[in-house]
Formats: C-alpha cells, structure tokens, sequence
C-alpha cells in the first residue's frame, strides 16, 4: 500500500506538482500576459475550437455506428466493430502520417476533394478530421455497453402504448443514452484537446491559423521558453481536471438514473 | 471493454427467433415472449425500424468507418510498399532503423515490467482494501489519460531538464535522465501507468475477497495467497492491461518527443523515427516502420478480442 502510494508519488504526484510550482515561478501579470498574448489565444482557440466540433460529429456518427452494430445485422458487422478500435490501437505518429498521406494534395482523397476546391492537409480542415478520427472510439464504447443493456421492455411499452418509431427512439430510447453519450463526448474532446501526434503531420501548423496549443507548448520548449510552455500547459490541465470531474459527475448520474434490472 | 461476445454469441438464438410480420401491435408482450433472453427479442418489428431508414443507418456507419479508420491503415501498407518489397525491407534494415526499433524495445520492456507490478500492487490495494483518499488515489491513476502528452513529457522536463528542480544536481553529478533512456523511460512509463490498473480494478472489485480470506485462514502465508489464489483468478485480465500498456508503450509518441532530444541513432523511438524520416521525404522508409507499428495495433486488436472473449467466459463461469 505505502509502496503504491510512493510509486504513484514519484511517477505521477510529483512531476504534476512540479509543472504547478514552475508556474509559482511566474508573477500573475507574467502569467496572464503569456496566457493572453494572441498566439497562445490562437492556439487555445484553434485547440477546444476544432475538439468541440469534432466531438461532435463523434457524437452524432458515434450514436449512428453503435445503432448499426448493436441493433442490426449485416455482413462484416463483428469486423466493422472491431474496427472501431483502431484509433485506439494506431500510435498516433502512424495515423498523423497516413492521414496526411490520405488527404494531400495528391492523396486518395485529396485529390478529388482537391477538385471540389476543398483542402483539407495542412490547414484547419485537417486538424478537425484528425480530431474525428482519434476521438470515435470513446463515443461507440461509452455508448455501446449501455445500448445492449437497456430493457426492451421500456420500448415494448412505448410502442404498445400507441407511439410511432420515431417518437420511441427519440423521446424513450436516446434520453436514457444522454449520460454515455455525454460521457463518450467528453472524453472525445479531452482526447482531441491533447491530442498532438495524429495531428500535428496534417495541420500546417502555422501560427494562428492553424497550430494547436500541445504544438506550441513544444515550441515554447525548443525556444526554451519554459515559463511560457508552463503557463500554456497549466490551463490545459485546469481543463483537462474539468472535463474529468464532469465525466465523473456524469456518471454518478448515470447510476442513479438507469434502474439496473 | 468486454462485452461484445455475450451479444455475438447469441446472434444464433436472434436467427433462431426470426421476426413474424403479423405480430399485432397493440397487444401486450405475452409471457412466452416475456421468457425470451432480451437480445432474441431484439429482431422484433417492434423495435426495429422501417427497411430503408435501417440501410441508411447501416451504410452511414461503415462508409464513416471505411473513410476514417480503414483507409488510413491500408494508406500506410500501401505507401510502405510502393517502391517495392526490396525498398521496404532495405529502408527496416537502416542502422537508424534497427536502433529505433532496439530503442522502442528496451522502453517497453523497461515500462511495461515496471506496470505490471506497481499495477497489480495499486489494483489489489484499491479493490481488497478500504481506506481513506481512495477515490483519490483512483483520480492519480486515471490522470495520466486525461493530460496531454506533450504535458507528460512537459512535466519530466521541467524536473530534469538544464533549468529544471533537479538539473543542476543530475549536472553536477554528471547523470543523464532527459534527452536519454531514462527520460524516454519514465515519460512512457507515466502515459502507460493506468492500463494494468484500471483493466484489474474491475476484475478484483467483483472477485471480492472471499477466496483471499479462506487461504489465508487456511494457513496460506501472503505470498502464497497471492501467487496461488489471486494471480490465477486474475491472469486474462492482467494479460489484458498488459497487452494495452504494451501497445501504447511502443507507440507513444507526443511524451516521449518531448523529452527525447531526437538524437538520431541513440534517443529515436519508432513513432519520432517516423516523424522524421516523413519529415525528410523518405516516404517509403517513414512508412515502413509505420507499417511494423499498425502491424503491433493490429495483432494488439486480434489478442484483444480473444482476450476479451476469454474473460467473457471466466465472468459466465464465475456468475454460475
């Protein structure tokens, strides 16, 4: 016990701890004028901007992939869903590069979109498809056990009471998957807030239009801007601690809320 | 997350009970269908939807998942193997190459060693024990998730580096941790350090501590009720976390570039390696070793599911 205390200490305690004491270092002023400055404002911006909408789609094509692979059968079902975890399993350097491989100018699908006048590698249109990407799995696995688990009963009941297909998936079945879907948005857009390998290849990474904050937190640290690359990571872990706590609070909420059969 | 194979196993039992089209609406469920297990009642029209509605969906579905997440994957064989099978193996059997691959070797046998036991240790403390700060203690080891790993990294720098707490120390002493093994070593071990954890926790939670508890006062010292009792109750789940930690260990890519130096052919891992090359134009040498790394992902994927199917059953047999 006293043994795993100190390990966690030393592994994970102690360095977090340090990245708040370094920015003790700082005075306010010096703090809130790097935190400021137009190019961390961008990059923060660019940052939960391109997460938010990327958790988004996740949830909506999320909701869509769970539903084809709980509720209904067809050829390739079970590989389609073992699929789904491979954003999980490909080191990010590996998708960084094959997305962009995947969607430059004369990629497989640069190219025709290229056509349509849509350039997607290096500019913001690629973070957001390297957010997508990264962030699918954590929606459909949230999701999924939850959507096996719910009693058909509930369902039988609304249909048997005179509601059409429409009014039972909408108002009976989605409300009681608000809290994983919630959840699997969450940790979507914690996942693509951070994410720096799968998306730093694709981005361009120009200043202000198009570099993430985990991006310039290296930068900072090449320059040996070490207080500037503190300040920037401190409100991403401020962050980060939000978005656990909700993900936490969500699901306390879940277990009260969905009576366990 | 194993809970797809209680699902698949009763697809049969779905086909067995195929939907009957004159099933009357506004009548009650009876108690034969009542009887029914909830998956063989899923097939019903009841609670399905209208044919075209369900193509949609279903066409939805795998063309997002085909754009998004398989063609990516065949992209990095295809652009491995564009100039050739010699080109593919003469760009694996650069020194550069080898070394990185030596390097992201000895990392993950460093990192997933030490998980394993300080793994094991804080999911048997969480699950068998009650004190106070556990809750606590359960947040510290999710966290390194939900940080950013360029922050991991971040932090590993800010202790060790030339300006950091202990940098003047490690200088004076003449010990190098950053932009070396050992800084490549921790940064992965933190980002890896919840996988063994987490996928035991659950497990050990559920087994209780009966077993333990009869060993024990069956004359069992510690360590035999723990190699003989726990350890067996636990071995696919440990597996499990292994086979997670291991996998991010070797791919572990925004940590370790933090903290690496990317000294070529002495600090570069697999995952900077093929940034760099990529950044060089050596396409086909930068996806080749691409390619070992989502060969690792997916025979990861593959002992996964049989993993998961494995403890799916030990659940089944536990239950009965």
């Amino acid at each position: 016990m006293g043994l795993t205390l100190t390990w966690l200490s030393v592994i994970v305690l102690i360095p977090l701890a340090g990245l708040f004491l370094k920015t003790l270092d700082l005075s306010f002023d010096q703090f809130w004028s790097i935190i400021t400055s137009r190019r961390t404002l961008s990059a923060l911006r660019i940052s939960f901007g391109l997460s938010f909408a990327a958790a988004c789609v996740n949830l909506v094509m999320g909701t869509i992939i769970v539903w084809a692979l709980v509720r209904y059968r067809f050829p390739g079902r079970r590989l389609f869903d073992a699929i789904v975890d491979i954003p999980f399993a490909l080191p990010t350097a590996v998708a960084g590069v094959a997305l962009t491989q995947l969607f430059a100018q004369k990629g497989w699908l640069g190219a025709p979109l290229a056509e349509l006048g849509i350039k997607v590698a290096f500019t913001p249109i690629g973070i957001f498809v390297a957010m997508v990407f990264i962030g699918i799995p954590f929606v459909v696995r949230t999701v999924q056990p939850v959507l096996i688990d719910l009693d058909p009963e509930i369902e039988e009941a609304a249909a048997s009471l005179g509601a059409n297909r429409w009014h039972t998936v909408f108002r009976v079945i989605l409300p009681s998957l608000i809290p994983a879907l919630l959840t699997g948005f969450a940790l979507a857009f914690a996942r693509a807030v951070g994410e720096y390998g799968s998306v730093i290849f694709i981005a361009g990474n120009l200043p202000n239009v198009s570099e993430i904050a985990p991006l310039l937190i290296v930068i900072r640290l090449s320059e040996f801007r070490y207080a500037d690359a503190t300040a920037i990571a401190v409100v991403m872990l401020l962050a980060s601690f939000v978005i656990i706590f909700a993900v936490n609070r969500l699901q306390r909420w879940a277990q009260t809320r969905i009576p366990t059969h | 997350m194993p809970t797809q194979s209680n699902l698949a196993s009763s697809t049969a039992q779905v086909r067995a009970y195929a939907p009957t089209a004159d099933l009357n609406v506004s009548s009650p469920p009876s108690q034969r269908e009542k009887a029914r297990p909830h998956a063989a009642a899923s097939q019903r029209d009841l609670r399905t939807e209208p044919g075209p509605i369900r193509f949609l969906i279903i066409a939805l579905a795998v063309i997002f998942l085909t754009v998004f997440v398989v063609l990516p994957l065949v992209v990095v064989f295809a652009s491995a193997f564009s100039r050739g099978i010699t080109a593919y193996f003469a760009a694996l059997s650069e020194p550069e190459a080898l070394s990185a691959i030596r390097l992201t070797l000895l990392i993950a046998a460093i990192s997933v060693s030490l998980n394993l036991i300080f793994g094991v240790i804080a999911a048997w403390a969480i699950s068998k024990f009650d004190f106070a700060g556990k809750t606590f203690l359960i947040t510290l080891i999710d966290l390194p998730f939900s940080v950013s790993p360029v922050i991991s990294g971040l932090v590993f720098v800010l202790l060790f580096g030339a300006q950091g707490f202990f940098g003047t120390w490690l200088q004076a002493h003449n010990i190098h941790i950053l932009f070396a093994v050992p800084g490549i070593a921790l940064a992965t071990i933190f980002v890896t350090f919840p996988f063994v954890a987490r996928s035991l926790i659950p497990l050990m939670q559920e087994q209780g501590t009966q077993e333990e508890e009869a060993a024990i006062s069956l004359g069992a010292s510690g360590l035999q009720t723990f190699f003989r009792v726990t350890l067996p109750n636990i071995k696919w789940g440990l597996l499990y976390g292994v086979l997670l930690c291991n996998a991010r260990a070797m791919g572990e890519f925004g940590a370790v570039s933090v903290v690496s130096g990317h000294i070529r052919g002495e600090t570069n891992t697999m995952p900077l390696l093929v940034e760099i090359l990529y950044n060089e134009y050596q396409f086909v040498a930068s996806f080749a070793i691409a390619s070992l790394l989502a060969m690792l992902a997916l025979i990861t994927l593959i002992v996964k599911t049989i993993l998961e199917r494995r403890l799916d059953e030990g659940q089944i047999v536990s239950d009965d």
